[in-house]
């Protein structure tokens, strides 16, 4: 077996292939509910219900969407330009940490002021933690998917320890979390009584601007260029390595954003399960957008509705809820895979 | 060479109507071709033309989609290798398929006999070797491992290795590519005695004059279909070549050159190794309004030098001296900066960026001046003004600016990037292999426009293996061996023969090397 690679992809092969990659994980997960004993029709109908039925369902799905339209951003651009970013989590973990540590009452300022200072900051901690990996890869070759990975465990153990230290709530009957942000420092409420927050609109203006920054700066173009042939664009004189910096920068701040629109828009303080896992699931993310920084939006919704239906699904259903994971997982390798076939033909000799 | 031993020869070897389709594309379009024995037949085409197609398919690589191989008057079964080495087809790829850790012997007997009782045939193929070896002028050491070897000799432990399995007729694809011209006059000297001994070859090149000393018999592929066949004594070479191209062939007029200052000075430059030789204090100048030739096997440190002058290496020592000022930091940037035009060995891996459109492509070494971007923001409108200008002027033929580069065709890549190198007439210019792969209209086009840059007084540097393309387009010739230069020589003061002398390392002074 071979692979060959297609001459142009046609508009119908790019919708088409990545169709198939859905029906595929249908199929492959209506499977498994089977096994686990339940008609897919209904599961299926329930997972839907619960991820749009209603406008509480809707909500929570653009709720939980909003860190993943972030770390997915994230992911998008350091791999666009090759930097394989793993580290989103703990650029999530590190925005997070700083906007605690400026919101929780050690600067007081209108919110107009203070909102964007603390996300200035977030950003500027969570590109600073990944400028290391990318300083260490461009000067020593060293492997960013190996340092970037390494520092998740590394600063959730920091995060821990500033818990138990100097962040812990003396208010918070010894729990390892931190005290809440102040009312300043809080991001509103898109709709009175509501979880879904101000973060989500400027995750939605987030993308807007990475994709203009993709598509019509020198700076996307210089990170396009990089990834797609290093050595071509190095002999055209483009800096290789500042622009995998300044991608590094971009990439880590735009994780960071995640961590502060959860504390400040959300959950009011910093806890160890601030995250499930976004950073990591933005790498998913986006993959299944195919790295376009306004398909990470959509992207972002589909899996966040895939985990909020599955959640109510399986208690009105006798199926685990695990099976979001797998449905999520699937559609990623399904995706990867119409991706791969969408470029190259297989030859079989 | 004659044909003909004495009367009329049989056949040995007979294709008949072999067509081979990939996906659109017809490779081979029914070509019938047959051999005799004792019999030099010359495969003429340009790059694409169906050449190595159709020798893939004689030789069991490839399955044809239509059509017949004879060998001695036997129907080859299509698709099998050892079927085609059973029936006495010996092929030589262009590129070697030998065990670089083994002896030379054990190439040669590799897959002839069981492992097991290696050792004990040892003495008899030794022997074997030696006769043939010595019958045919193929001298080389049974005992020697590959890597000792140089590419002349390897090629004669691939033609051993045919001749050792009792090859009656023998397929060398392209074999000159790699050779220096004494070991291409030591090639034809073996072909001559082959085929005195009753052999038949088929010699598959692209390069007239070698076909003209070689050949009995020329067959010309064109588009994948049969153009021509001709005596080689009736055919003129212009003929021929007007055969290969399908048309009046483009001819470059080069006058006198009238050198000017120099704008490009190496002195004392050392680097480290790009795969090939590294340069070992090398001293050159280019001056404006002059060819320079650099003249080589490959391998001698010509990409080390291409890529020490783009700027993508840095020298461990010496000085780079551009318009008479030396260089403190040297980059593919400063050399931009400082006007250099650069075209680069490699079209897909450094010269252009596949995945990205034509556009994007031909701003890539001048995106940040006002021309194309302000304030960090690309002016698209501007590039694809700009892709269309170099498309018109270059004619190149491509869908539009917004093409995917990777669908352009080798030819129209070059063009892409002679466009983007000799933007705002660059006066000194870095041609490296700038025709390898071009079919002999593109070659011409390439040509043209290097002449065209001498003759307004740019100092061009032309690195290639083509020796005839070196000899035709220098005012001043420059040999590099080992990572160093020979003295430099004017246009026709050397023969091929002194060139070739010096292409192997006679002639070079051990420790500085010369070029002022």
């Amino acid at each position: 077996m071979r692979l060959e690679p297609r001459p142009a992809s046609s508009v119908a092969a790019s919708i088409l292939w990545p169709a198939g990659a859905i029906l595929a994980t249908v199929v492959f997960s209506s499977l498994l509910v089977m096994i686990a004993g339940a008609s897919p029709l209904t599961v299926f109908w329930l997972v839907l219900k619960g991820a749009a039925g209603s406008q509480f369902a809707a909500l929570e799905t653009l709720t939980r969407a909003t860190p993943l339209i972030f770390t997915g951003l994230a992911v998008a651009v350091a791999f666009r330009a090759k930097l394989w970013n793993i580290g989103a989590e703990a650029q999530l973990y590190l925005g997070a940490v700083m906007t605690v540590v400026i919101g929780t009452g050690a600067v007081t300022l209108p919110s107009a002021g203070l909102i964007p200072l603390i996300m200035i900051a977030a950003m500027l901690t969570g590109a600073l933690a990944l400028l290391g990996p990318a300083v260490l890869k461009t000067k020593f070759g060293v492997d960013e998917v190996v340092t970037t990975l390494l520092l998740n465990f590394i600063v959730l153990l920091f995060v821990s320890m500033l818990l138990e230290g100097p962040l812990k709530d003396p208010t918070g009957l010894g729990w390892p979390q931190s005290k809440r942000v102040i009312a300043d420092a809080q991001l509103p409420r898109l709709i009175k009584g509501k979880r879904l927050h101000f973060g989500f609109i400027l995750a939605i203006i987030s993308a807007i601007v990475v994709w203009v920054i993709m598509k019509k700066t020198t700076l996307g173009y210089e990170m396009r260029a990089v990834g797609h042939n290093a050595e071509a664009a190095r002999f055209a004189g483009i800096p290789v390595n500042r622009v995998i910096v300044k991608t590094a920068l971009l990439s880590g701040g735009l994780a960071a954003l995640a961590g502060f629109s959860e504390v400040a828009g959300l959950k009011g303080n910093l806890t160890l399960d601030l995250s499930p896992g976004y950073g990591y699931t933005g790498i998913v993310v986006a993959m299944l957008a195919m790295l376009n920084p306004l398909g990470v939006i959509a992207a972002a919704i589909f899996v966040a509705g895939i985990f909020v239906g599955a959640d109510a699904m399986s208690r009105s259903a006798n199926v685990p809820s695990y099976i979001a994971e797998v449905m999520v997982a699937t559609s990623l390798l399904t995706m990867v895979a119409a991706i791969m076939l969408m470029r190259y033909r297989v030859r079989w000799r | 060479m004659d044909a003909n031993n004495g009367q009329e020869a049989e056949a040995v070897l007979r294709l008949t109507g072999i067509t081979k389709r990939f996906g659109p594309l017809v490779a081979n379009d029914a070509i019938s071709l047959s051999l005799k024995r004792g019999e030099v037949v010359a495969l003429l085409g340009e790059n694409g033309a169906g050449k190595t197609t159709l020798m893939n398919i004689l030789f069991g690589h490839y399955t044809a989609d239509e059509g017949d191989i004879e060998v001695f008057g036997k129907t080859l079964p299509p698709g099998d290798p050892h079927a085609a080495l059973a029936a006495g087809i010996g092929m030589v790829h262009q590129h070697f398929t030998l065990a670089d850790q083994m002896t030379v012997l054990e190439n040669i007997v590799l897959g002839t006999q069981p492992l097991w009782s290696f050792n004990l045939g040892k003495g008899a193929a030794r022997e074997k070797i030696r006769r043939l070896a010595a019958d045919y002028g193929l001298e080389v050491d049974p005992d020697r491992m590959i890597t000792e070897l140089s590419v002349g000799e390897r090629q004669r432990v691939e033609i051993l290795k045919a001749l050792y399995r009792e090859a009656r007729i023998l397929i060398l694809d392209e074999p000159t590519a790699v050779l220096t011209p004494m070991e291409t006059e030591a090639l034809f000297a073996t072909l001559a005695k082959l085929v005195a001994a009753g052999l038949s070859v088929i010699f598959i090149s692209h390069k007239l004059g070698e076909v003209q000393s070689v050949s009995d018999r020329v067959v010309v592929l064109r588009g994948g279909k049969l153009a021509g066949e001709r005596k080689t004594a009736d055919a003129t070479r212009r003929e021929l070549a007007e055969l290969m191209v399908g048309g009046q062939l483009p001819v470059n007029e080069i006058g006198p050159s009238s050198p000017r200052e120099c704008l490009f000075e190496l002195k004392g430059i050392s680097t480290r190794s790009l795969g090939g030789a590294a340069l070992r204090q090398v001293s050159m100048q280019l001056r404006g309004g002059e060819i320079t030739g650099l003249a080589g096997i490959s391998g001698n440190g010509q990409a080390a030098l291409a890529a020490l002058i783009s700027g993508t290496l840095e020298p461990v020592e010496g000085e780079i001296i551009v318009h008479g000022e030396k260089v403190e930091r040297w980059s593919p940037g400063a050399a931009l900066e400082r006007g250099l035009g650069r075209i680069p060995e490699d079209r897909h891996a450094t010269g252009m960026i596949g995945d990205m459109s034509v556009a994007e492509n031909v701003i890539s070494e001048a995106y940040r001046s006002s021309r194309f971007s302000r304030f960090g923001f690309l002016d698209w409108k501007a590039a694809a003004t700009f892709a269309n200008d170099i498309i018109k002027a270059y004619d190149v033929k491509c869908p539009s600016p917004d093409a995917r580069v990777r669908l352009l065709s080798g030819g129209n890549m070059q063009k892409l990037i002679l466009g983007r190198a000799l933007d705002g007439d660059p006066d000194i210019i870095l041609a490296s292999q700038p025709t390898r792969g071009l079919d002999v209209g593109a070659v011409a086009y390439v040509h043209a426009r290097l002449i065209e840059a001498r003759d307004r007084g740019a100092a061009v540097l032309l690195i290639s293996e083509d020796l005839d393309e070196i000899q035709t387009l220098s005012d001043r010739i420059l040999v590099i061996h080992r990572g160093q230069l020979s003295r430099p020589s004017l246009r026709g003061e050397l023969s091929v023969m002194e060139l070739g002398e010096l292409m192997a390392g006679h002639g070079h002074d051990e420790g500085a090397s010369h070029a002022a």
